[in-house]
């Protein structure tokens, strides 16, 4: 994929050089910036305006300042869920990205029989929507007319509840990555697929085995794709809300209506009426968020300019 | 992909790494397999017999034709609401992306820089971050609870955007469009007659990602819904499946799982037919030899 090397601006500039800049460009671009000025830009203005008001049973809706910040900073909810999703991204995101990176690997290496096939089937569950496949997992889980329940009736076995409180983490860690787990491949593969041929028969002239050609050849070459995978899959932790919210109704006490920072938000606005407390906690999430991005995309320049 | 050297044939095959693979292959294959085998079931043989094997008598197609009449046949209209908002949100998601991204790679225009440094930025932002704050300025407006209030969120897709730029910067030669402009065409002429159909890869892949997130939509239609009229397919099955949890509530389960595998196959389907195009809008012509 080549859209995942940076596009560099005005790439096709030669055309307009010799002409010089126009407004042409805006009759193409404006409407996406229009739609996208409402949707976007419009939201956060007013998501910000939101958080310095806070609204009593009474007195009304008065200024408060950065009050609802301060707020948010000494909230435990709001802690607690933000450290369980940074747990969550610890471990998941990087266990995600291995297996897809191997089978990425594995299918651009030739090797296999009916690649093809293999491509198309990892990639399927991401048109599976979040909803059906946490509702065919959550059902998989059950203990009644679950996987589970059913392996432990054949053969005797006691397998611990995937919905008790230790391993639900764990437990919408798989769904996410079985949902993820071939989208992430098929950024991969298709960055692997730019590599010059010719890159491979220098090395096999060499005499480079496939593990030095991995290393020294693929790996480098796909670094784009890794960043923007993780950098996305980042994103997608810390905005954790389907998978928790859709099992909920199978284990109410397990999780909480704060067990995820998006949820805790949700909730804050669609069962607590307190908007202004919930455009706060958004805000800081989506900052939160930006800055471990961006963390991440700093210190892989970094590297990328050491080496 | 589309050109594959003759060398990378010939490279040796290995079994081993076949069957490793596998494993992925098959975790994969595993929750369709359950959805598919359960979906051929009744309520009653759902809750009794093993997950992974038939069971009872083949009822797929009683099945199905529960799931399309139930409740007056809701299942129907919210398949019908999910279409409207996929034809309209990803179809303009598609066109708005698709203008944008030419805009940006073939044309030098006042503001270009500030237009990447947002847009950039907004891939950034979590899109569920944006929902409360968009839900609470929509319900000022009046939209919410309206089919718009799902539909003009969707009409942006920065990464679609992201990836039509990339597409048309290497699709259109710059000659291409001087060509065309020297025979006399117009901008629209010239994008409409000479650069949509050379980004027709880009613009398939784009339209089949925004459809899926389109069609796939949980958060956005579950706060700005309220009305089951107009839900779309995934609130109303998720809606199917807490009726049993509600006192005095008929499990369905059965037609939730039949109900879940309708709503997947066409998504499915598209992906397989259309591989060709979007695959190749993927790797957007960097196959460079």
């Amino acid at each position: 994929m080549t859209a995942l090397a940076p596009p560099t601006i005005g790439r096709g500039r030669p055309v307009r050089a010799r002409r010089g800049r126009s407004w042409t460009g805006w009759a193409f671009v404006g409407p996406f910036m229009a739609v996208f000025a409402f949707v976007f830009l419009a939201p956060i203005a007013y998501a910000i305006w939101l958080s310095l008001f806070r609204t009593r049973l009474i007195g009304g809706t008065s200024f408060v300042g950065l009050e609802n910040y301060r707020q948010v900073f000494t909230d435990p909810k709001f802690w607690e869920a933000t450290g369980r999703v940074s747990l969550f991204l610890a471990v998941q995101v990087p266990v995600m990205l291995f297996l897809a990176l191997l089978v990425a690997l594995a299918i651009d290496s030739g090797r296999l029989y009916g690649r093809a096939f293999f491509r198309v089937t990892v990639f399927m569950p991401y048109a599976v929507p979040a909803v059906v496949a946490t509702l065919m997992w959550g059902f998989m889980y059950g203990n009644r007319f679950g996987l589970v329940g059913n392996l432990n009736e054949a053969f005797g076995l006691s397998l611990p509840d995937p919905l008790s409180p230790d391993l639900m983490l764990a437990s919408i860690g798989n769904i996410v990555t079985w949902e993820f787990v071939g989208y992430n491949m098929l950024i991969f593969y298709s960055a692997l697929q730019t590599i010059p041929r010719s890159l491979y028969e220098a090395a096999e002239i060499d005499g480079a085995g496939q593990l030095h050609v991995i290393r020294s050849i693929k790996l480098p070459a796909i670094r784009g794709a890794l960043l923007i995978a993780t950098i996305f899959s980042i994103i997608g932790s810390f905005q954790l809300f389907n998978e928790p919210n859709i099992l909920q109704s199978l284990a109410p006490n397990v999780i909480t209506t704060y067990y995820t920072p998006n949820m805790y938000a949700y909730s804050l606005s669609f069962s607590g009426q307190q908007y202004d407390y919930s455009a706060t906690v958004a805000i800081v999430m989506g900052v939160l968020t930006m800055i471990v991005a961006y963390a991440v995309q700093l210190r892989a320049n970094r590297k990328e300019r050491r080496s | 992909m589309t050109t594959t050297p003759a060398r990378r044939d010939r490279a040796r095959r290995s079994p081993l790494l076949t069957a490793l693979t596998a494993l992925m292959l098959i975790y994969s294959l595993v929750p369709l397999v359950w959805l598919f085998v359960n979906s051929t079931k009744t309520q009653a043989s759902l809750l009794d017999s093993f997950g992974l094997w038939f069971s009872g008598d083949f009822s797929l197609l009683t099945n199905i034709r529960d799931t399309l009449t139930y409740d007056d046949g809701v299942f129907v209209r919210w398949l019908g609401n999910t279409l409207l908002y996929v034809v309209i949100g990803a179809g303009g998601a598609t066109a708005l992306a698709t203008l944008g991204g030419y805009a940006l790679a073939k044309f030098d225009f006042p503001g270009k820089r500030g237009v990447f440094a947002t847009v950039i930025g907004a891939v950034a932002v979590p899109g569920t971050a944006l929902a409360v704050p968009t839900f609470l300025m929509f319900a000022k407006l009046g939209l919410t609870n309206t089919p718009w209030a799902v539909i003009i969120p969707s009409l942006i897709s920065p990464f679609g955007l992201y990836l039509m730029w990339t597409y048309a910067a290497q699709a259109i030669p710059g000659e291409l469009m001087e060509a065309a402009r020297v025979d006399g065409a117009g901008e629209l002429r010239t994008f409409l007659r000479v650069c949509v159909p050379l980004l027709a890869p880009g613009i398939v892949t784009v339209a089949l990602f925004t459809m899926v997130a389109t069609w796939n939509n949980y958060f956005l239609p579950l706060i700005m819904l309220k009305d089951p009229d107009w839900y779309p397919l995934t609130l109303g099955l998720n809606a199917w499946n807490d009726q049993a949890a509600t006192a005095g509530g008929e499990p369905i389960f059965h037609l939730v799982i039949t109900g879940s595998l309708l709503t997947i196959l066409p998504l499915l389907a598209a992906f397989l037919f259309l591989q060709r195009y979007w695959q190749s809008g993927l790797t957007a012509g960097g196959v460079k030899d």
